[in-house]
């Protein structure tokens, strides 16, 4: 029998943004010990947190960050994409983004509600957002320039993703886990989807091709930031790392993706914009140049190239879209004072 | 999929495509599979294909004016809900625009003829050309535009041209889908708050002239019925007026009154101010590399 949740005093409400603040542990309480046992216990079997188990406050605030920022990056991350739906060039690759596009608001869903259990609020969770209080990732603060960038995002950005996601498939929180498993599935569909775009492309015209490079040369070091800043610059890593909500370090992750994507682009036939990038045998991996830190920095603190139009178009979708929620929960609240007058009076 | 951690992904260029890694599927199945596509003998190639064009146009169309609401949408439900819309539409106008190509003999692709056509040469109805307007806007224009469509589907799976049924034999599922969401919305609009009440009720105040398009009967569609691949538009208009009546009571909105049948003005290439924007934005892309492959 899993221990459950002594006294609930664990803070249901979370506080995003106050991560990784240390437990006031009341050390004396028996049950709390107990609690406190399990979880540990629970992790070192590598079994999965559920929403009902007890969980240390820092524990649930990191993951409801993490949780909400991921699934902002989704719904975000539908914009710079969705520009491009009404002016695909052919009717077929119009199907296919919208329905990449859809992906990423169901993948929106599937994170929102996996955050909802752990007691944020779908509505508080947009809120902050647009507020400027939560964040998302960087990489979407990037304008899209051409068609080819609907490639490039599928192929860099996706791939990218994919590598920071897999390993949360074996996240400890269950809920978060199991939405990754289909998020990811979903993704590397994208992700072939975008590659096989930018196949076709290099072998269309010289324009084509040209498109494709310019994308390429745009997307890669902001693709390479995605995974965040390098490891001695990430003070949250080791708390993620030893509560098994996080599998590996940022770097790790860059370079299994530098590795996994150079034999991409050559097959491809495009060139990746870093004169150091070369095959080192000694260490089995891709030696690669430094990103520059100083822009993800910028990216991040909301001065990049589309952070204000990003932010303020979802704010404009929220905002535009409050009388409508607020009309469907009136009729839905009226519908419920009918069928319960229509009840009372048939038990008259 | 393995939640091992490692990466094993085949190439991505020799993947297989596969509607189920799509979380909500794109249509991409082939509803022809096992369909004779031949024309059937001694049907009007000219006027079958001229059908098609209407019925994929005003698919097409609408498809274009729900990506629109792309990130704009009032709930991310709705988001997801007016995509599966648009897909399902512009899997129809594929079908159509196709059907269209191979029908009048010019060999023109779906590509060909939703790219490379001016405003004046599409043949979809203006109701679904107009700018969307605000959520109760669009909501009005959909349940009629699908409440009509749908009438009309249901009669065309019994077609003299077996890609024209099979076309509506699988749009017929996904229409009522389309109908039965705006209906729902029209009538939680409706129903809802004062402020809804009166952006559905003005939504349908400014939709209702706009019916007579749909009421009318063109050449094209006359032609198609004495064909035998064309549906009774006495009967669709019909039902689609019931239905249209039907959700207006439900969603408590007064009648505007009785629908008169208009001019058949998009049928003929006679189109709003609004359409030409929308398709040099559509074609923007496809026509500044018209030698380029997708």
């Amino acid at each position: 029998m899993p221990a459950r949740t002594p006294g609930r005093t664990d803070g249901r409400t979370p506080a995003p943004g106050a991560a990784n603040a240390p437990d006031p542990a009341p050390a004396q309480d028996p049950a709390r010990a107990a609690a406190e046992e399990h979880f540990e216990a629970t992790l070192a079997r590598e079994q999965r947190i559920e929403p009902r188990d007890w969980m240390p406050d820092g524990y649930r605030r990191t993951l409801v960050r993490q949780i909400a920022q991921h699934a902002h990056s989704e719904i975000i991350g539908m914009q710079p994409e969705g520009a491009w739906i009404t002016r695909a060039p052919s009717l077929r690759r119009k199907a296919v983004l919208l329905a990449k596009v859809q992906d990423e608001a169901g993948h929106g869903l599937y994170l929102y509600s996996a955050a909802e259990t752990l007691g944020a609020d779908r509505q508080d969770l947009t809120e902050r957002l647009v507020d400027g209080r939560q964040k998302y990732s960087s990489i979407f603060n990037y304008p899209t320039l051409s068609f080819a960038d609907v490639g490039v995002i599928g192929w860099l950005v996706d791939g990218a993703a994919i590598c920071n996601q897999v390993p949360l498939c074996r996240s400890s929180y269950g809920p978060y886990a199991r939405a990754m498993v289909r998020v990811c599935k979903e993704e590397s569909f994208h992700q072939r989807q975008g590659y096989e775009l930018l196949m076709t492309m290099m072998r269309g015209t010289q324009a084509q091709r040209e498109m494709v490079q310019d994308a390429v040369d745009r997307w890669w070091w902001p693709s390479l930031m995605m995974f965040g800043p390098p490891d001695a610059d990430s003070p949250n890593t080791a708390q993620s790392m030893a509560w098994r909500i996080k599998r590996h370090t940022n770097d790790e992750l860059r370079q299994r993706f530098v590795d996994m994507t150079v034999p991409q682009a050559e097959k491809l036939g495009v060139t990746l914009p870093d004169p150091e990038l070369r095959w080192n045998e000694e260490r089995g991996h891709h030696d690669f140049g430094t990103p520059d830190w100083d822009e993800l920095k910028r990216v991040i603190s909301g001065g990049g190239p589309c952070n204000a139009e990003r932010v303020e178009r979802r704010r404009a979708a929220h905002e535009d879209g409050a009388w409508v929620r607020e009309a469907a929960a009136a009729h839905a609240a009226k519908q419920a004072e009918r069928s319960r007058r229509a009840g009372k009076e048939q038990a008259a | 999929m393995t939640t091992e951690d490692h990466l094993h992904l085949p190439p991505a260029d020799t993947a297989p495509e596969g509607d189920d890694r799509w979380a909500f599927g794109t249509g991409f199945t082939d509803p022809l599979h096992g369909v004779d596509t031949a024309l059937p003998p001694g049907a009007d190639g000219a006027a079958l294909a001229a059908y098609c064009l209407a019925l994929g146009d005003d698919a097409l169309v609408l498809a274009q004016r729900l990506a629109q609401w792309c990130t704009h949408a009032p709930e991310l439900e709705e988001e997801v809900a007016l995509a599966n819309i648009g897909l399902d539409l512009l899997g129809q106008a594929r079908l159509l625009l196709t059907r269209a190509g191979q029908a009048d003999g010019s060999g023109r692709d779906e590509d060909r003829l939703a790219y490379f056509r001016d405003a004046p040469e599409f043949r979809n109805v203006l109701l679904a050309e107009l700018p969307n307007g605000d959520f109760a806007h669009s909501t009005a224009r959909l349940l009629a535009l699908s409440a009509w469509r749908l009438a009309l589907f249901g009669r065309l799976t019994g077609s003299a041209d077996p890609v024209l049924a099979a076309v509506a034999a699988k749009g017929v599922s996904e229409l009522a889908y389309h109908r039965e969401y705006a209906a729902q919305w029209v009538v939680r609009l409706g129903d809802g708050t004062d402020e809804s009440h009166r952006r559905m009720q003005e939504a349908v105040d400014a939709l209702w002239p706009r019916l007579g398009e749909l009421l009318a009967v063109s050449a094209t569609e006359r032609r198609a019925v004495d064909e035998g691949f064309g549906a009774d538009p006495a009967a669709v208009n019909e039902e689609f007026e019931a239905v249209m009546r039907q959700v207006l009571d439900a969603a408590g909105l007064r009648d505007p009154g009785p629908l008169l049948p208009g001019e058949p003005a998009g049928r003929l290439g006679a189109h709003s101010e609004y359409l030409a924007p929308l398709l040099d934005e559509m074609q923007s892309v496809a026509r500044a590399h018209p030698e380029a492959t997708w």
